[in-house]
């Protein structure tokens, strides 16, 4: 029961925020994270759960480069 | 290394035969979705486990949704994904919706918001899920009681991942690793595994949601389990969702659920009662309390049906003598089939 | 002017609004006639027939309403059948308390598309029942089938190429934006796919079978069309065109753009040697511009009615597309 999408914060008002989710735009909770405008946030059922750090393509990336180095040893 | 030489290891894997748990329903639908069994060598099993928080909800607790949804003065507010999930005599919270007392909610701050505008009906949240859920209904309760709303209540079912991870270690034989859910993860940190994993021995993969993601959790576990490190060396929590997962996981979501909820035993459907897996609202907050306590009672599933095996990890959907005829998406017999995330309706629309 | 149940009674009142709407949007010769039936003159050649109910929430919506959403959906239905859209007749069903302006503007959105569609409302109806405020329409419509136009899936073959007219998503996702409070710019994608037809047809394109992927999504039609041709399918998730948006806003809700539901997107299975050929002239049309070909007719398909259809993933695997379930409730989960 854990869907979340990515989406970046264009304002913060209180506990709530706009987030743009590649352009639609959703009415926030954000009490559970410390956000400000520009982060990108994980978003739950109107929930931000987290603050994002890199986006999913680089991490997929650098997880690989991991993997095959050192990871597992 | 790449995703592509990733895949040619997983489909040429050749050690030896290998059980791995996506513990999560969101993680199950997304392995169908990006058609990764087909890249899997025959030596590599996904089973499905008890990550579907609709699949493992006793039928009391949708008994008691049926009934507030037909009782004068209350409004049920629940997420799609419960309403087509059969309580007992197979009523389904989706099924009381001609009375209009139950509506569909995308977040529990939506409940809040209708709850403002008409003092007279009382909103109830059918606060189902697991941490990655729980901070959402917390913020819900937090801005009900800044607004002094007296007429919102959350009927819980709220689950915790680990202790049941831990009642299928002790009850569960050959499951050799396990893809832990990301988004529960992301509330708990990757250290909730830490003690399975090494008291244990078997490898856990935090993973993300993209196929790539998965994927690599796949490879991490079958070279660890499968690849010879075996014993201890394999027993341990590997974080491959960092960007979203932190060493503690979410300091401020977890005071939240702390502030709102204790935790307490919990009826998981196929696993049975399992101490210290629920949450429940704490005594200060009563004046929020739908219910929850409990609720415990679970009508039996239907004869041969095989729900409660296919929770714990034992069972494959396809094995159960009643998948696809009689139990469907349409007319689901268990909780597995019905829901969009249950191991039985994923297996359905994508085998 | 709200809508009464006096609107409904047959008397003047009803008299008053249908001249006064209808009459006023919809008139041509046959119509004015006001007779109990429309009398065509008919061209000879084969018919093609079919009707639609339309209920939508919100009646009006970002690209379109529910007029335009009733010309188009039968228009599209008749092209489909490889016909010639020319007649129509519409059913209204009106609950007290409508706006009868916004009806009049529904109105005209339906003599607009119509128009543009080569249909001329030749009958209709009009009753009140309920007191929601609410509207719905029941449109038929009749076309002409040209000489040696024979469309049916079961003649497709394998090697043959699916095109699919444009992205997916579009209307599903509008509308659900509009009743979950969420902002963006996706527009309903509601238009009649006259011009891709034509297109085809005039490049010569062996046409095997077409459908417009409405309710239920690119998913269902798709088993629909293999399970009408005996084959399978196999499309490519790489090749499948979604926007931006519409992708987040699947990515939000939990749902899946497979299963969204269109209402100006069609699928056509192409002889497989004509699958540039098509792909170019639907491109040249306004409602095909972002054409794609998804896939292939593939051998095999006597399975008892499973995994007809099979997608290619992102990430190099292989998986079944089903057919919808259920409502395609958003999920969380």
């Amino acid at each position: 029961m854990c869907v979340a999408m990515p989406g970046r914060v264009i304002s913060v008002s209180g506990g709530r925020a706009k987030v743009d989710f590649s352009g639609n735009l959703v009415d926030v909770a954000v009490g559970a994270v410390s956000a400000a405008p520009g982060d990108y946030v994980l978003v739950h059922a109107g929930c931000a759960i987290e603050v994002l750090d890199g986006d999913s393509a680089r991490e997929i990336i650098s997880i690989f480069e991991e993997l095959d180095g050192g990871m597992l040893e | 290394m790449s995703l592509a030489a990733a895949a040619e290891y997983l489909s040429h894997y050749g050690g030896p035969p290998l059980r791995i748990m996506e513990v999560c329903g969101t993680h199950t639908a997304a392995i169908f979705r990006s058609g990764i069994r087909s890249l899997l060598a025959p030596g590599i099993r996904l089973v499905s486990g008890p990550g579907c928080p609709v699949c493992v909800t006793p039928s009391s607790y949708i008994d008691r949704c049926v009934e507030y949804a037909a009782t004068p003065g209350f409004r049920l507010m629940s997420f799609g994904d419960m309403m087509k999930t059969p309580g007992s005599g197979g009523r389904a919270i989706g099924g009381a919706r001609g009375g209009g007392r139950v509506e569909m909610m995308y977040s529990p701050m939506e409940a809040v918001e209708r709850a403002a505008l008409d003092p007279s009906v009382t909103y109830v949240i059918a606060a189902v899920g697991f941490e990655t859920t729980i901070p959402a209904y917390a913020l819900a309760i937090e801005e009900a009681a800044a607004r002094g709303l007296g007429n919102l209540r959350l009927l819980t079912a709220l689950k915790s991942v680990t202790p049941a991870l831990e009642w299928l270690l002790e009850n569960e034989r050959g499951i050799d690793g396990f893809i832990c859910p990301g988004h529960v993860s992301v509330i708990t940190g990757p250290e909730a595994y830490e003690r399975l994993a090494t008291g244990y021995g078997k490898p856990f993969a935090v993973a993300g949601f993209e196929g790539e993601h998965i994927l690599a959790a796949i490879y991490a576990i079958a070279r660890l389990a499968g690849g010879g490190a075996g014993g201890a060396g394999s027993g341990r929590v590997l974080n491959l969702y960092p960007s979203a997962v932190r060493a503690g996981g979410n300091a401020r979501a977890l005071a939240l659920i702390a502030k709102y909820f204790e935790p307490g035993p919990a009826v998981w459907r196929g696993l049975g009662r399992i101490e210290g897996s629920g949450y429940y609202l704490r005594k200060e907050y009563a004046r929020f309390d739908g219910g929850g306590r409990g609720l415990d009672g679970d009508e039996a599933l239907a004869a041969g049906c095989a729900c409660a095996g296919v929770t714990a990890g034992r069972t494959d959907p396809g094995d159960c003598p009643m998948f696809g005829s009689p139990c469907r998406p349409e007319s689901p017999l268990g909780p597995c089939m019905a829901s969009a995330e249950g191991a039985c309706g994923v297996w359905f629309q994508n085998m | 002017m709200k809508i009464t149940a006096a609107h409904g009674s047959g008397g003047r009142d009803s008299a008053l609004l249908v001249e006064g709407i209808f009459g006023r949007h919809f008139a041509n010769p046959v119509l004015d006639r006001l007779e109990d039936a429309a009398v065509l003159d008919n061209s000879a050649g084969r018919l093609a027939l079919s009707t639609d109910s339309f209920v939508v929430s919100p009646l009006v919506f970002k690209g379109g309403d529910i007029g335009r959403l009733s010309v188009c959906g039968t228009a599209n239905d008749l092209l489909m059948a490889g016909a010639e859209p020319r007649y129509l007749a519409c059913g209204f069903i009106l609950e007290e308390g409508l706006d009868t302006g916004l009806l009049d503007s529904i109105a005209a959105s339906m003599a607009r598309e119509a128009k543009a569609a080569g249909l001329v409302i030749v009958a209709g109806d009009t009753k009140v029942a309920g007191d929601g405020g609410g509207l719905y329409i029941n449109t038929t419509g009749l076309g002409f089938v040209p000489e040696g136009r024979l469309l049916a899936a079961a003649s497709c073959e394998p090697g043959d190429a699916i095109l699919l007219s444009g992205r997916l998503g579009d209307h599903h996702a509008c509308v659900l934006s509009a009743r979950m409070g969420i902002e963006n710019g996706i527009e309903s994608d509601c238009a009649c796919l006259g011009d891709v037809t034509a297109a085809l047809f005039g490049a010569g394109v062996r046409v095997r079978a077409m459908r417009d992927v409405t309710r239920g999504g690119l998913g269902t039609i798709l088993n629909e069309l293999a399970a009408g041709a005996g084959r399978r399918m196999e499309i490519s998730e790489d090749l499948i065109p979604v926007g931006e948006p519409v992708r987040a806003f699947c990515g939000i809700m939990g749902l899946d753009p497979l299963y969204m539901g269109n209402e100006g997107k069609m699928v056509a299975i192409v002889a497989g040697d004509d699958a540039d050929r098509a792909l170019a002239a639907a491109r040249g049309t306004e409602h095909g511009a972002e054409a794609a070909i998804i896939g292939r007719v593939a051998e095999g398909g006597g399975d008892g009615g499973r995994a007809r259809v099979t997608m290619r993933t992102r990430i190099g695997g292989t998986r079944r597309v089903d057919v919808l379930y259920g409502e395609g409730l958003p999920r969380i989960c």
